[in-house]
């Protein structure tokens, strides 16, 4: 799966990346073929932002809320997470196995004179240079890893400690089954069939039990729901379809 | 984040009081997390007519005192009751059908306040948060997938996020976005004049369904009062035409006695009435606010009101929005503005297009069931009631400043 201008990767889905990389400057069309990521971006960083402020006690209603902190975002794609997370203030690195997803957030951020580093290199390359951040963040990229396991154990192994680490993917059930892939991918072509496989999805205590092995205290779950009247993402309690994990280091395991 | 002083984040053409409301409540809420930019060639100078008042809805001033504006005001006048007759310009007594008292003690319908005034305190504390404000007008723009190139009339180009176009009825901003619009020419005209009288008004509000049109007298500070004349074209001309002594003969004859003597402060003057809808309320990184989205009749005294409403939708999303760190110009917010805005000033232009209808007539049969209506309403406190709400721009789903709330 090693191509000489690629970095390689024990945890990485070759053929994963090259269906991302093929988007191109589609990342950041929304109304293109990631629509879908789009209409779920803001709540994904609210509940980030939120969980920031309160666990590091500022105000999100103050401009650059997240000013200062040191934010990894692993799996950056296009930049769609790791750019708003700037805006707010956060020195944000982005980084994506795939050069060509680096190249469009780069210059989609340089567009607006936004500083975020963004890197073709893999979680595994920074945690081997010793490299720490104030928060780590695995949003919708568990589910396109080989080796789950591993991914995490190394993810968490780049949170500072009292640093936090967020996790969002997609369980394994048979309503996650109906709506991520028959729902998503055949009936509404939300996103391209083929996006997710199912077997690959991980409960959320499957991902907990990674996640604590990691040495991350694990402080709240939280379900994500789609409201199809008012088209819009929220925050519910029902993780049986999309849910986000976040978590504090443990200062004793560093 | 640092950016370099040529982008902005939205740029607003037009420093009206809806412009400016926009601009403050963006700045008030995001602060240096936003750059704001008004333009308008007239910013600095006073406005023409000093006199010229508008009626300010509950919701409306509730944002207005929670951006720090309404407190800055030296005149206020609330008007604590409202009443509406129907009748013929001969009818020795005009019989009141509708009186309308507040919902509640010490609230009101609406305050009197002057525009000038509100404009001035727009301005002042424009500035002193940090809005960036041109004497300048925007000469061209052309929008793309992440931003619109804005060229202003000293040869500046800079660039926005969102261009919102504050720029009044003839809106040149929405002429250049492409944006068509519908429109109806009513056969009357208004005339606004401002009024000192010797008797006070207790700060009732009239309005008489004459058959020419409505006519309002509209309560100010210091036993004055702004009256909307609304009359047929031809008549309105004509009265603009006389000398000062005929007009003022006219308007004796409409002018309530209960005011004893009175003189007119200022040079009446007249615009054409209009209902008109731009087609679309935004376009690619662009939207309309005010007066370039929506012109209806002043018969319910709603137009700069729902000016204020759209104001205070598209900020609270444009703020949701940049506190995520997400764009304020993308198609999601400009859609979700347009789908919260443009059924309300629908609904409200529809409004008052049928009170024009339904008063603006001398049809027997049709006086005899408006009066038989507006009476069964009087009766009724639930509908009353909801007149009222409707008056006081506060139903449906109220954006957080309508409701007197911070962003």
């Amino acid at each position: 799966m090693t191509s000489p201008d690629r970095p390689a990767s024990a945890s990485l889905d070759a053929a994963d990346i090259s269906r991302f990389e093929a988007l191109g400057e589609d990342w950041w069309n929304p109304k293109g073929p990631m629509q879908a990521l789009h209409k779920f971006n803001p709540v994904r960083i609210a509940y980030i932002r939120d969980q920031i402020c309160a666990q590091m006690g500022r105000d999100w209603r103050q401009p650059l809320p997240l000013e200062g902190i040191r934010i990894l975002d692993i799996g950056c794609g296009g930049g769609v997470l790791s750019e708003p997370l700037a805006r707010l203030g956060a020195d944000v690195t982005g980084i994506d196995p795939a050069p060509g997803n680096v190249d469009i957030a780069a210059r989609h951020a340089a567009k607006s004179a936004l500083p975020v580093t963004y890197l073709a290199t893999t979680a595994e390359d920074l945690a081997a240079a010793m490299q720490s951040y104030d928060v780590v963040l695995a949003m919708e990229v568990v589910e396109h890893v080989r080796n789950p396991a591993a991914f995490i154990k190394t993810a968490c192994a780049l949170v500072a400690p009292d640093g936090l680490f967020f996790a969002a993917t997609l369980n394994r059930t048979l309503k996650s089954f109906a709506l991520a892939i028959i729902g998503a991918e055949y009936v509404l072509r939300w996103v391209a069939r083929g996006t997710h496989q199912w077997e690959k999805f991980l409960t959320p205590r499957e991902l907990e039990r990674m996640i604590a092995r990691g040495g991350i205290d694990i402080f709240d779950e939280a379900g994500v729901s789609f409201n199809p009247l008012r088209d819009v993402w929220t925050l519910s309690k029902d993780t049986s379809v999309n849910y986000m994990l976040a978590g504090k280091k443990l200062a004793r395991d560093v | 984040m640092q950016k370099t002083s040529e982008n902005f984040d939205v740029v607003i053409g037009g420093g009206g009081i809806v412009g400016l409301t926009l601009a403050v409540a963006l700045k008030s809420a995001l602060g240096r997390g936003a750059s704001v930019l008004v333009c308008d060639p007239d910013i600095a100078r006073p406005d023409g007519n000093v006199w010229r008042a508008t009626a300010i809805a509950a919701g409306p001033r509730k944002m207005l005192q929670t951006l720090g504006v309404w407190d800055a005001l030296a005149d206020i006048q609330p008007i604590t009751k409202m009443l509406c007759t129907d009748s013929r310009l001969a009818d020795p007594i005009r019989p009141v059908f509708l009186r309308f008292e507040p919902p509640r003690p010490g609230e009101y319908f609406a305050h009197m306040v002057f525009n000038a005034q509100v404009r001035d305190a727009l301005k002042i504390r424009a500035v002193a948060l940090g809005v960036d404000v041109r004497e300048l007008s925007i000469a061209d723009f052309t929008a793309d997938a992440d931003k619109t190139d804005v060229t202003l009339t000293d040869a500046a180009r800079l660039s926005a996020r969102l261009l919102v176009a504050a720029d009044g009825v003839n809106s040149k901003l929405r002429d250049k976005a492409r944006i068509r619009i519908n429109r109806r020419d009513y056969d009357q005209a208004g005339i606004v004049a401002t009024i000192a009288h010797e008797r006070p008004h207790d700060g009732t509000a009239e309005e008489h369904f004459l058959p020419d049109g409505p006519f309002a007298i509209l309560p100010l500070t210091h036993n004055r009062s702004s009256i909307v004349w609304s009359d047929k074209r031809p008549n309105v001309a004509n009265l603009l035409a006389r000398d000062d002594a005929d007009f003022m003969d006219e308007l004796t004859r409409r002018f309530s006695l209960r005011f004893g003597d009175f003189n007119v402060l200022d040079r009446p003057t007249s615009f054409p009435l209009r209902m008109q809808y731009a087609r679309d309320y935004v376009a690619r990184r662009f939207a309309l606010i005010g007066d370039s989205a929506h012109v209806i009749h002043p018969i319910a005294g709603q137009g700069l009101n729902l000016g204020l409403k759209d104001a205070a939708v598209l900020a609270e999303m444009i703020v949701d929005q940049m506190r995520l760190g997400l764009d304020p110009g993308t198609s999601a917010v400009l859609t979700a503005y347009q789908r919260a805005r443009r059924f309300d000033a629908l609904s409200m232009g529809a409004a008052a297009d049928s009170m024009y209808r339904l008063f603006s007539n001398d049809i027997l049969p049709v006086r005899l069931i408006r009066d038989l209506g507006l009476g069964l309403v009087d009766r009724a406190p639930p509908l009353k009631n909801l007149l009222i709400k409707e008056a006081s721009a506060l139903l449906g789903s109220v954006p957080a400043l309508l409701r007197g709330d911070a962003l």
